[in-house]
């Protein structure tokens, strides 16, 4: 339906399984770079290193945590990853703000799991992003400051339950439309905890969807709550694709190194051909008059969501920026003498384990661990 | 954070199969880590059992030597069973 470019698959999960397959696949293949057969000793020259670096992408096998490569390959990976994790520790904070209010123990439930999921699949790349030499403190540090960024989307607010129900189906749909293609991305790490991460996805988006059928087809009034959310979700949603092409700093780039692999307008054209069909099951409307199939090009016509908006909330004048960061910030403070306490138990263990050493009849009656 | 043990996790995902790298976790000692490795990697259960190792007991071979260190094994074919022409009619060998 989309064309080779995107697989034969129309299943996410079943593109996921493709990708997976294909890094076995390709892990088992020789990279042609006379990965067996070079000599012993190239890797001392950097010409060498470049070449082999080359051949490894070219050959679309991956790159791991120890091989060489170029400076700002390492630092685009990290500015991507990091940025990729702190948007799920800061992708809690507008769901967080309805775990009490869900409007069932089932519900509550569900979306507990949910948050608890984010977290996890911050911490899968924060685990990534180090393998690339740079420490969590670090990391956490930079959110702190703010300079390093989180995606514009988590600085909208979550006004309704209905708005629960749009986040899983739009924004987690954008970013599983996002984030699939990565699951073939050239570094080794990203790759796999992409893997990880799109499969757990995929109960997000269906549990959003969910929300939304139920209200949409409940009293009058739940439906139109379900309409107002997508209304205010579905322009934002798609300025989570960043950039119009013509405008994107780091796709070339990015494209060569196999970090991404289709461009901006590509990925959000795609997810506006995808949510026309599911809506209509839904029976709530995209809020786009313009949009409509053109036969000619085999997509939807759509507008484009306003980029001067994007920039600004990039920038930090969005509707929450401030609100998340100090929310962030408080949590950090607020939860240090839980790491304290921690440490300070673990060097106590320590020194009554070294104690135990020097006597030993009472190491005998110690627990060991 | 502050300065907390860097730990490697493995999952074994079933009985009769290998522990394998799942990622990694902080933790201020052993115990923890185990806890916050369940928490992170198997909250679908993904295991039944977790190795955590801290980060620096583990000794990686070095990709520049990736040649060197493995090229003993490159030029022993005889060590593969294909190696062996079985001769007709030699049958369970």
């Amino acid at each position: 339906m989309y064309g080779n470019d995107f697989g034969v698959s129309e299943s996410l999960l079943d593109q996921v399984d493709e990708a997976e397959r294909a890094l076995v696949a390709a892990a088992q293949r020789r990279t042609g770079a006379g990965d067996t057969t070079d000599q012993g000793g190239s890797a001392s020259s950097g010409v060498d290193l470049q070449a082999y670096f080359d051949a490894v992408i070219g050959a679309d096998q991956k790159i791991e945590p120890r091989d060489w490569m170029p400076d700002s390959y390492r630092k685009t990976l990290i500015r991507q990853i990091a940025q990729h994790a702190h948007s799920e520790i800061i992708g809690m904070q507008p769901e967080g703000n309805w775990i009490t209010r869900a409007p069932s123990l089932k519900r509550k439930a569900i979306l507990l799991a949910k948050v608890q999921d984010e977290a996890g699949h911050g911490l899968y790349l924060y685990a990534a992003a180090e393998t690339l030499g740079i420490s969590r403190d670090e990391l956490v540090q930079m959110l702190l400051d703010g300079r390093q960024k989180y995606s514009s989307i988590f600085n909208y607010p979550t006004l309704t339950w209905a708005d629960i129900g749009a986040i899983g189906w739009l924004v987690d749909g954008a970013a599983i439309v996002n984030q699939v293609p990565l699951c073939r991305c050239s570094y080794g790490p990203y790759a796999r905890a992409m893997i990880r991460i799109c499969k757990e996805e995929s109960f997000h988006q269906r549990q959003g969807y969910e929300i939304l059928h139920t209200l949409a087809h409940g009293t009058p009034e739940q439906k139109a709550m379900a309409q107002d959310a997508v209304n205010r979700w579905w322009y934002p949603s798609l300025a989570m694709f960043g950039p119009p092409d013509v405008a994107s700093t780091h796709s070339e780039q990015s494209m060569a190194w196999g970090i991404k692999r289709f461009s901006n307008d590509d990925l959000r054209q795609r997810f506006v051909d995808m949510c026309v069909g599911q809506a209509e099951v839904l029976t709530l409307t995209l809020p786009d008059e313009a949009l409509r199939w053109n036969e000619e090009r085999g997509h939807h016509d759509y507008t484009q969501p306003d980029y001067d908006e994007l920039m600004r909330v990039i920038k930090g004048d969005g509707p929450c920026n401030r609100q998340r960061t100090a929310h962030r910030r408080r949590a950090q403070s607020e939860g240090a003498w839980v790491r304290e306490a921690a440490a300070a138990y673990a060097a106590k263990a320590q020194a009554r384990a070294t104690q135990d050493e020097q006597t030993p009849e009472d190491a005998v009656a110690g627990v060991s661990t | 954070m502050n300065g907390w043990t860097l730990w490697e996790v493995f999952v074994r995902p079933r009985r009769g199969l290998s522990h394998t790298h799942v990622g990694s976790v902080h933790a201020p000692d052993a115990v923890i880590a185990l806890r916050n490795a369940r928490d992170v990697y198997t909250r679908r259960q993904e295991g039944v059992s977790i190795w955590v190792v801290a980060a620096t007991a583990i000794t990686a071979s070095s990709p520049d030597e990736k040649d060197a260190f493995f090229d003993p094994a490159a030029d022993k074919v005889y060590r593969h069973p294909t190696f062996y022409e079985v001769p007709e009619g030699v049958k369970h060998l």
